[in-house]
């Protein structure tokens, strides 16, 4: 298996940190992994980018030209990655703030309101952990199990009261999943 | 065996930092630059004063660390600094200091893009600084080439090995894209520091201070005022560094032996060529990747060998053209060499390269 996927929102919204956790649970499964980030000014305001791939084999360019899996959290960032799609790929979108919707026919779509529920739930600084619930949802790629065992890794201690607050958003972001 | 062999998810320039520590590094003299500042920050993180002893120090330039790095690797210390291009250019007269004075230690730039400030996104275009000796004189530093997380890791230690066993400074060039990645990453086992006893057994040349016993004051310096005796100490660095390209080029090949068709990269630019390979066998064609991991001494001598069974190469390269200027020296005129590289920190992706070699070689009349 090879999944190469497109992780892209607004710096600050935790786009990195979901690759980052994605990428350490795959690791824990024993995958191959990376994990690029587009580093710099995106990552403080501008759109936030980041590449995560996750192989069984060993795997070759941390650029690459297209993407399995692309998930867009803002407007620039659909418009920026959606050509960039495979067909037959997957394309997860937050409706929040999109205006123009994917038009793309040979790909599945897939919206997930995860701003307005996490904002509705006051747990926006688990906002990310909502779009990932909805990624592993529609790709199995790593179980939820798995994805705590990283976020228990990879989170300083000091923070690990919040654990309970990431896993019900992974879970609630499975279950608002919804394909076009 | 019996130590923990854990399985981390590093970024490249974390993974520079702990494998210092672990090869028995005495000391780290550097500035912050983007994108390698992980480097001095991940150090500063793990605090190896506290257990290995070892020296971490944020210095008040680039041209501090590398004098400060001249001075530890004169008295036989295991020391290195790191940058990013602007940076590594101001160290550049330190360098060749430590050259003339045979003086080891490890230099690691994570390029960026230039000319000047430039940019910060990633580039390969201090290659030609790198292995050209970058400052006044003829001299060499031996340039390690790393083109995953895992090798930012490794080649720690084997910079260091190369540059005691030679008296000669040693570069990691590495750039933004291997620094800035994650990807799994072994640790190399601890390895001691160096004692002082050891220090002075394997560095007798070292001026460490520490008084004579039944020996002449070491001196480490660059400068010699009587020419006929400059031009012995020249001759001897030059039977030096032919030692060092006879016996440590370094390189990898994949698909090179039924190959039409053969691409050159190093670093980044060869990971992203090997996508662009799969890509192109997929579609057919014949095609093997040659990844020199020395970039000085250059596998040249291979790439001849190379150049006997292929029609052409193509040099990919995130700058524009340096790299290919050795690759033509080493084919000699025997098959068309063409470059194909991208500027100002925009990183080729693997389909460019795909259609640069349509262009330049598979679809041409």
């Amino acid at each position: 298996m090879k999944e190469e996927i497109i992780i892209s929102g607004f710096g600050g919204q935790g786009v990195l940190s979901m690759g980052k956790i994605l990428a350490y649970a795959a690791l824990m499964e024993g995958k191959e992994v990376t994990w690029m980030p587009a580093y710099g000014p995106e990552q403080r305001g501008g759109t936030a980018n980041v590449t995560v791939i996750v192989s069984d084999d060993k795997i070759s360019s941390p650029i690459l030209s297209k993407y399995d899996t692309a998930i867009v959290l803002n407007q620039p960032s659909l418009d920026k990655f959606e050509n960039k799609v495979k067909p037959g790929g997957t394309l997860i979108y937050d409706s929040f703030g999109i205006l123009d919707k994917p038009k793309r026919k040979d790909i599945a779509c897939y919206h997930i309101n995860a701003m307005e529920t996490a904002a509705d739930l006051k747990m926006m600084k688990c906002f990310n952990m909502f779009v990932l619930g909805g990624l592993i949802k529609i790709h199995p790629i790593v179980s939820v199990e798995d994805v705590m065992k990283a976020l228990r890794k990879s989170l300083p201690e000091r923070h690990h009261h919040l654990l309970p607050m990431n896993e019900a958003a992974i879970l609630k972001g499975m279950e608002i999943i919804v394909q076009e | 065996m019996g130590e923990e062999r854990e399985v981390l998810l590093l970024k490249g320039n974390e993974a520079i930092a702990h494998a210092a520590i672990r090869c028995g590094c005495d000391g780290y003299f550097g500035y912050p630059i983007t994108p390698q500042s992980e480097v001095l920050e991940t150090l500063a993180a793990l605090k190896p004063w506290e257990t290995t002893g070892m020296v971490v120090l944020q210095a008040e330039s680039e041209v501090a660390s590398i004098n400060m790095l001249y001075g530890a690797g004169g008295s036989g210390k295991r020391a290195m600094t790191s940058s990013s291009s602007p940076g590594v250019a101001l160290m550049q007269e330190g360098i060749g200091y430590m050259a003339g004075a045979e003086v080891p230690g490890l230099i690691v730039n994570v390029q960026r893009g230039g000319p000047g400030l430039g940019t910060i996104q990633p580039s390969q275009s201090d290659y030609n600084q790198a292995t050209r000796g970058g400052g006044n004189g003829d001299y060499n530093v031996i340039v390690l080439a790393p083109a995953s997380v895992q090798e930012m890791a490794d080649f720690v230690d084997l910079a260091f090995e190369l540059a005691f066993r030679y008296r000669n400074p040693a570069m990691i060039l590495s750039d933004g894209v291997i620094g800035q990645m994650m990807e799994k990453v072994v640790l190399p086992p601890y390895k001691p520091r160096r004692t002082e006893e050891e220090i002075a057994q394997e560095c007798p040349w070292a001026a460490n201070g520490h008084g004579l016993k039944n020996r002449k004051p070491n001196v480490i310096t660059s400068l010699e005022l009587e020419s006929s005796v400059m031009e012995v100490r020249n001759l001897h660095l030059q039977e030096k560094y032919r030692q060092i390209a006879e016996n440590e080029v370094r390189y990898e090949e994949n698909g090179c032996d039924d190959c039409d068709y053969a691409i050159v990269a190093f670093g980044s630019a060869a990971r992203i060529s090997q996508k662009a390979v799969d890509t192109a066998r997929k579609k057919g064609y014949k095609i093997g990747i040659f990844r020199p991991i020395t970039l000085w001494p250059f596998p040249e001598k291979e790439i001849a060998r190379l150049s006997e069974h292929v029609k052409g190469i193509l040099v990919v390269e995130i700058n524009a053209g340096q790299m290919v200027f050795d690759v033509r020296a080493a084919v000699n005129g025997r098959i068309p060499v063409e470059h194909f590289g991208r500027l100002g920190g925009i990183v080729p992706d693997p389909d460019e390269i795909v259609q640069a070699l349509e262009e330049r070689f598979i679809h041409r009349k």
